[in-house]
Formats: C-alpha cells, structure tokens, sequence
C-alpha cells in the first residue's frame, strides 16, 4: 500500500483536544468532526486540508483522551497517514482499528518540512521526501495490522473473515 | 515459573497462563467494560455494523451518560438516548440514569463493580483509575470496546512495569494529586508510555483508597497503560461491603522484574501545580507567583471524591469566593454529594458564594457547566490542561490538589492553603 501526499508538520504531544476539542464530541459523524479537526492548533489546516494530506508529528502523538473520534476526525478531514516520532498508546490502537495508517520513523518526522511531498511505502516501510529527494526505512507495522488497515479497520476486517472461514 | 508484577500475574490470569512476559500478545477475558456517553454511541454503532446480535454477557457491560448530562443540547441528548434504547434492549445490567450516575470514575469503584483482580477495559482513557483496587484497568477506543462487547475479550500487549517507590511523611496539605503531578513532572508526558505505573513505598501503604484513585487516574497523562497498587488492608475496608463480585487480590513478587524504578522522599513536598499546556509542567505552588484566576473547579474524577470535598471544605469554611471569581464544586457521585449534605459541606460551599453542580465531568473537558471564555483563567483538580481542554484556545488551566484550588478561590489567584487561612 503506497500514500503520496502533502506534508502538514507539527511538533510534540499533539493531544486528542487539539485534534478534536470535546465541545464537538457531541455528534459522532465524520464529516462534521473534519470540520472541525484541529482547528484550536492550526486554523489554516482547515482552510488548505486536501484529500491524500500527510500530517507529521513529533513524539506523543495523540495523547490524552481516548476519543476514537480524533482519528476518525483526522482520516474523515482527508487525512491519508499520520507520521510521529511515537505514538500515545490508546491512539495507536485507535487509527489502525479505524483504518488510518500510522507511521512511527523519527528520522522522517525531523526531515520533513510543511508543504512537501511525500510518498509512504506501508508495505515495504519506506518512507521518501518526493521534494527533497530524501528516503528513511521504519519497521512497517506487524501483518495483522496491514491487514486491518487494508480492510478499512477492525470491524469490517472481522466481519470479512468472518464470511471467509 | 518466573517471578512475577501485579500487572503481570493478572493478565497471566486472564489468559489462562501460568506465566506472562512483558512484550508478549495475549487474548485476554475481561471481567468488565464500561463505555460513556461520547464513546458508547460510536462503539454501539461498530456493534450494530458488524451485525452482532447480543452483548457478551448483559451483566458485565456498564454504561455511564456522565460527560454532557444532565443534556446540554439536543445533540448530546440523542447520543444519550442511543445510548439508553441499547440499554434497554439488550437490557444491560448496570445503567446509570441521571440521578443515580455520576462521573464514571468515581461511580464505578464506590458501587463495587469493579474489584480487586480484575481485568477490565473502559472506552475511556482514565479507566485507569481502578488500578488503586489491584486491578488491571486501561483504556481503549470505541472499537475496540465494540468488539470486546461481543466477545468479551481483547488483546493486550503485556506491559513493562516501572516501580515509584515514595519515602517520607506526607505534610499537611499533601494528598495524592500531589505525588502523582511531582511524578508526571519527573518523567514527562509520555515517560511511562505502553507501560504499567505501580505505586508503593511505605507512603502508599498508609495512603487514603480516595487520594490511591487520583493517582492511578492520572497515570495516563504520564502515557501508561495502567496504574496500580498492591491491594492491603485499606483495599480490603473499601471493597468489603461494596463488592458486587468475589474479589481476587494479587501482589508483585518480591523479586520481579521493573524497567525502571524510581524513589522519591516526599516528606519536604509542598503542593503541586502543573502550568499550561501540559500535566507535565509541574512546580511547587510557591514558586507561582501573581498568577490571578477567573475560575476554580474542585470535581473531576481526579478530585472529586469526599475526601476531596471535604479538604475544600476545610479551606472554605467562614470564607468568601474572591469578588470576580466562579468557584464551581463538582461531587462526583449522588452518594458522595449526599455525604456532603449530610456532613454540612454543600452548606460551606454555599456561604462562601461557590456553585454546586450536580455529578458531571461538565466543565472538565470543556464540555458544560464552567466553560471559559477567550483569555480567561482557571484552576483546576482536574487532569489535563491541554490547549483549549476548559474551553477557548486561548484560555488556560492550571492542575492542582482541591486545597490549593480552594484557596485560590478565596485569595482569587494561586496561592498555597496557609495564605487564606
Ligand atoms: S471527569 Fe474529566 S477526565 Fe474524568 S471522565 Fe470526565 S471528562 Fe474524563
């Protein structure tokens, strides 16, 4: 699986208020949870967001509060793959089962810069600065997990095996 | 058979393992779940979608509307009815009604629901907070808790265990929010990230099950997977009359492994505060100085339990709110503000010009009842203080104990519990 978009870059601990204050928690649907998705960090990611973006972050990406709603938030606004130096725990295990690719490569993280290119090799875990021309490796992520994402997330990876046994 | 931790020996136990090794996956039967009214809508979604028909077992889901309740707007009240008509369907054993609920973390360990050994998660990031019983607590997503509701199981990847060994006395006015804000400050944000906290040391031992609950609530903001401490006598007065289940109490063996240790004298500890944006920007409250406030909320699941109040209370008493400033006092549960009543604290509260709200995390994560507008300031015996967490981005939260937010009150900026009394 191969992502190539265009980088939005922030720093550390990047907690789930940020990307989805709670005041808008109070309906679950994707499309009004984008409109809102990081608004209270960086207002022009709204304004400029595309289909296929890549956000990068530093270490603590998605600390805090356990709402499924931030990475649902983040892939419902176009977000293609988060890329951080670490991941909180809890937000982890939330983007894969939702279906948002995630990326841990700190090298990558320090190496990209706003508004560059860049293409993720999930499969192959390569990860290339299409601007720059740079390229760094990761461990890409355990097989179960590949799998989960390329079913689209937990629930419909289950059903599907479910149907295929 | 190695040696074993207390994290370690109740996942063994919940995998049907003699022995477990941190780094190892296991699938792990779990003792109970517990979802709210944020994250309890999305997972009864993720249930319906892939076409489950029944809960795993009705008795052992627990469903809290705390967070926008009583309803604030009509949206948060659909998502509280979705959660209700599920409720009522699958009729699910322990549903809270507005009235009887109250903040989840508070309610759950007061009700007996939980017990010591468990194995348990919450789609909520402090279900951390039962590990003070001896549990294993942690939190997780809305589909992960959807698919756990139909198989009443879930993976876990067995954590590292860090030990925080605390020495000393505790002076006056030093309670757990204290030692758990001087930790976070030690270790940062994310320095227990996917591990267990274990909490000990001769101070823990004569530790209060109220101030054990802060503790292990804000492990999390540290990154860990869970908090816990060894049940001993003081666990066993708290559960004895509230367990709903047969509780099973596991200790650490004496030479297991930890990744880290760590020990702290805390006897010259003063009160703590952690500054904006971050739990882990902590400092004592003598080195704040001229920090004014608009707002003090004593509740949360952090902070609003009895003894909490009670420490309030104590500072409160024959005094007056500062002109200009909204203290808002949050008990957690109907039976902690009942105690309250009865004992003559909501009456304290009241003659020094605060505002008792009923049971709700409301203004804790921005939500209702103490939103803060652009510019505006609050302290807080809440968790995180996040950009934006109390409302406006461009507000701010300070973390403290409910002594220090009481007295902050009344002196209407930071200030340590002596200056006011
Ligand atoms: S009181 Fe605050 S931290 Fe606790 S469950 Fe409610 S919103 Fe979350």
């Amino acid at each position: 699986m191969t992502i190539e978009g265009r980088a939005f870059v922030y720093g550390d601990n990047v907690n789930t208020d940020v990307i989805i204050p709670a005041r808008y928690l109070t309906s679950p649907d994707p499309a009004r949870l984008a409109e809102h998705c990081l608004e209270g960090l960086d207002p022009e990611f709204l304004k400029e967001r595309e289909k296929g973006d890549i956000v990068v972050g530093g270490k603590n990406f998605g600390c805090g509060s356990s709402r499924e709603h931030a990475p649902v938030a983040l892939k419902a606004a176009g977000v293609a793959c988060v890329v951080a130096k670490s991941f909180a725990r809890i937000f982890y295990r939330n983007a894969i089962n939702i279906g948002l690719p995630i990326v841990e490569c700190a090298e990558a993280a320090d190496g990209i810069k706003r508004g560059e290119r860049v293409r993720i090799d999930l499969t192959e875990g390569e990860i290339t600065n299409v601007t720059t021309k740079q390229s760094w490796g990761f461990a890409p992520l355990p097989q179960f997990a590949q799998e989960i994402l390329a079913a689209g997330g937990l629930m419909k990876y289950a059903v599907a095996k479910k149907k295929g046994s | 058979m190695g040696s074993m931790t207390i994290t370690e020996k109740i996942l063994a136990a919940h995998c049907g393992k003699q022995s477990v090794e941190p780094g190892e996956l296991i699938q792990a039967r779990l003792d109970l779940l517990l979802a709210n009214d944020i994250t309890a809508p999305m997972a009864i979604a993720e249930f319906e979608k892939a076409g489950a028909k029944r809960v795993f077992d009705a008795q052992r889901l627990v469903l809290v509307p705390d967070h926008f309740t009583p309803n604030k707007d009509i949206e948060s009240a659909e998502q509280c009815a979705v959660m209700r008509r599920f409720a009522q369907k699958h009729k699910i054993g322990h549903y809270f009604e507005v009235g009887e609920a109250g903040i989840e973390h508070a309610l759950l360990p007061e009700q007996g629901l939980v017990v010591p050994g468990d194995a348990m998660i919450g789609a909520d990031s402090h279900t951390c907070t039962y590990g003070a019983l001896g549990a294993f607590a942690t939190g997780v997503g809305s589909t992960d808790l959807a698919a756990a509701m139909i198989s009443g199981e879930t993976w876990f990847k067995v954590p590292e265990s860090m030990k925080f060994i605390y020495k000393g006395r505790l002076g006056e006015w030093i309670g757990g929010k204290d030692l758990i804000l001087m930790t976070i400050g030690d270790i940062g944000v994310d320095g227990a990230t996917y591990r267990a906290m274990e909490f000990t040391g001769p101070v823990i031992r004569t530790l209060a099950m109220d101030d054990r609950l802060t503790m292990c609530n804000m492990a999390i903001e540290a990154g860990g997977k869970n908090g816990i401490i060894e049940p001993d006598e003081i666990t066993r007065e708290y559960v004895r009359h509230r367990a709903k289940r047969l509780p099973v109490y596991f200790t650490s063996d004496p030479d297991a492994h930890y990744a880290v240790v760590k020990e702290y004298d805390v006897s010259e500890l003063e009160p703590q505060v952690a500054q904006p944006h971050l739990p882990e920007n902590v400092c004592g409250v003598s080195e704040i100085t001229t920090v004014t406030i608009d707002q003090s909320v004593i509740g949360s699941c952090t902070n609003g339990r009895i003894s909490d109040l009670q420490i309030a209370a104590r500072v409160l008493e024959g005094k007056r709110v500062a002109h200009f400033v909204r203290c808002i006092v949050i008990p957690g549960t109907w039976e902690i503000y009942r105690e309250a009543l009865h004992d003559g604290l909501i009456e304290i509260f009241l003659d020094a010009g605060c505002v008792v709200s009923p049971p709700t995390c409301g203004p804790c994560l921005g939500g209702h009842m103490g939103v803060l507008a652009k510019g505006e300031r609050a302290i807080a015996t809440t968790n995180r203080n996040f950009v934006g967490r109390m409302g406006h981005p461009e507000s701010e939260v300070y973390l403290s104990g409910p002594a220090v937010a009481a007295a902050s009150a009344v002196a209407g900026r930071i200030v340590h519990p002596e200056e006011v009394l």
